[in-house]
């Protein structure tokens, strides 16, 4: 079901401690900076975190991990010259970290929205982020099996939606959105604009309202 | 020994820019290409117009242009090393499983990459230096490395210390196996696979030269 919402507080409300959330966004652009400071607010903790990083500076995801409200990230590239919460509370052993390498980490949540059980990539063979992992030699390469990434939770920012839901992102803000809002259960998305049913092009339509269930508009 | 003097072309060692400009001249005209962070990038200055060379940056871009600057920045508009960045005539945006599908899938032409260490067969290792104080961070470099048709590495040859980068097996975490083709240094310009490595030009030194540096076997590369 689509719900339009009037504030961030509400669109995060029901999220649980120890809920899985993703969270979209490649470095700041595409995070949605409004819905993780209300996740902030709403005192959920115990989170396990599926980003492409973990925080920059001292905002959004990167104060979410200082105020020691992640568990575990599941990202890529945690460590960056301005990663230092997340630095501070892995080298203090308080967060845990699963290390995907990026296209893996984008089709596992790919995999999860679109009903699929696994699948065989040649990306990481031979490397340690494969170890323990089934392996095969199919189509000319030795592949390995990597598994779906589900969640409770998506928090995502789009540029605009419809009556219907249905999404258009920025640029390469777009990044994680449109995977993220079909992998999650409940997919929370704040957007700059909101306009009829109608209003968007069916045909430049990224993600379909289908995958959406809450939309916040923020300044 | 006259093939090890024919296939030196420059007199000294090539600076940073020299070598991104090399590298620029050897991608083939139309390609598609993602250029890593730090060194690989300064290739695109270097890239002229009529290659017409399409760059793709792993967050989610094909034809991606220069640096932003001033009014152009724009915080939706960066690339894979988080920098802004703008759009040429013809560019396109696509999610991130459909970004690395294009690079899984085979479609680009080449990726330039920086190595911390290259083997004699072509294996890489740029991600991670092993150290167990490091925080380990991999990004799409496993990805580029399996993906792309051909992988340029460009690095200089010898580390602070005055080990050579070119080595026999990596010591270092692996980021892929086998799957570096030709490798850019200061030194010398080398051809990686199977059969062991073929040595294209050098600068500023012999093949002799080069070898007593490079502990693995080099022969001059049939031109």
């Amino acid at each position: 079901m689509l719900n339009f919402v009037d504030t961030v507080g509400e669109a995060v409300a029901g999220i649980q401690d120890g809920s899985t959330v993703m969270i979209g966004g490649f470095g700041n652009a595409g995070q949605p900076f409004e819905l993780i400071d209300a996740l902030m607010d709403c005192g959920a903790t115990d989170l396990t975190v599926v980003n492409n990083n973990a925080g920059q500076g001292d905002q959004g995801l990167a104060l979410l991990i200082k105020e020691g409200r992640v568990k575990k990230m599941i990202c890529s590239f945690p460590r960056q010259s301005d990663s230092w919460h997340f630095d501070a509370k892995f080298r203090a052993g308080e967060i845990e970290l699963e290390l995907v390498p990026q296209g893996n980490l984008a089709e596992r949540i790919r995999a999860a929205g679109a009903g699929i059980g696994g699948f065989f990539t040649p990306t990481g063979y031979g490397t340690m982020l494969a170890e323990g992992k089934e392996t095969r030699f199919l189509d000319g390469k030795w592949q390995v099996f990597e598994t779906p990434i589900h969640a409770d939770v998506a928090l995502i920012k789009a540029l605009t939606a419809d009556g219907k839901g249905n999404l258009v992102y920025r640029k390469t803000a777009r990044n994680f959105g449109p995977i993220m809002a079909a992998a999650a259960k409940h997919s929370i998305v704040q957007v700059s604009e909101i306009v009829p049913t109608g209003g968007l092009d069916p045909e430049v339509i990224v993600t379909p309202g289908i995958y959406v269930n809450s939309i916040v508009k923020v300044a | 020994m006259s093939s090890a003097t024919s296939i030196q072309t420059s007199d000294k060692p090539l600076g940073r820019d020299d070598l991104a400009r090399l590298v620029a001249r050897d991608i083939s005209p139309g390609s598609f290409v993602n250029l890593g962070i730090g060194q690989p990038t300064l290739v695109s200055n270097y890239l002229e117009p009529e290659q017409n060379i399409t760059l793709h940056t792993e967050n989610g871009m094909l034809g991606m242009g220069p640096e932003a600057t001033g009014d152009q920045i724009d915080g939706d508009l960066i690339n894979a090393g988080k920098i802004p960045v703008t759009e040429l005539p013809g560019a396109s945006y696509f999610h991130h499983a459909d970004s690395f599908a294009i690079m899984r899938g085979g479609h680009l032409d080449i990726c330039v990459l920086g190595a911390f260490q290259v083997s004699a067969t072509g294996d890489l290792a740029n991600w991670h230096t092993g150290a167990p104080d490091a925080i380990p961070a991999v990004g799409g470099a496993m990805d580029l490395a399996t993906g792309a048709k051909d992988v340029f590495v460009m690095m200089t040859l010898l580390t602070r210390e005055g080990v050579s980068k070119l080595v026999e097996s990596c010591s270092y975490p692996l980021t892929g196996i086998g799957c570096v083709t030709r490798v850019y240094t200061d030194k010398a310009v080398f051809l990686t696979g199977p059969d062991g490595v073929q040595v294209r030009e050098t600068f500023g030194c012999s093949l002799e030269e080069l070898q007593a540096l490079v502990p693995v076997p080099l022969a001059a590369a049939s031109a």
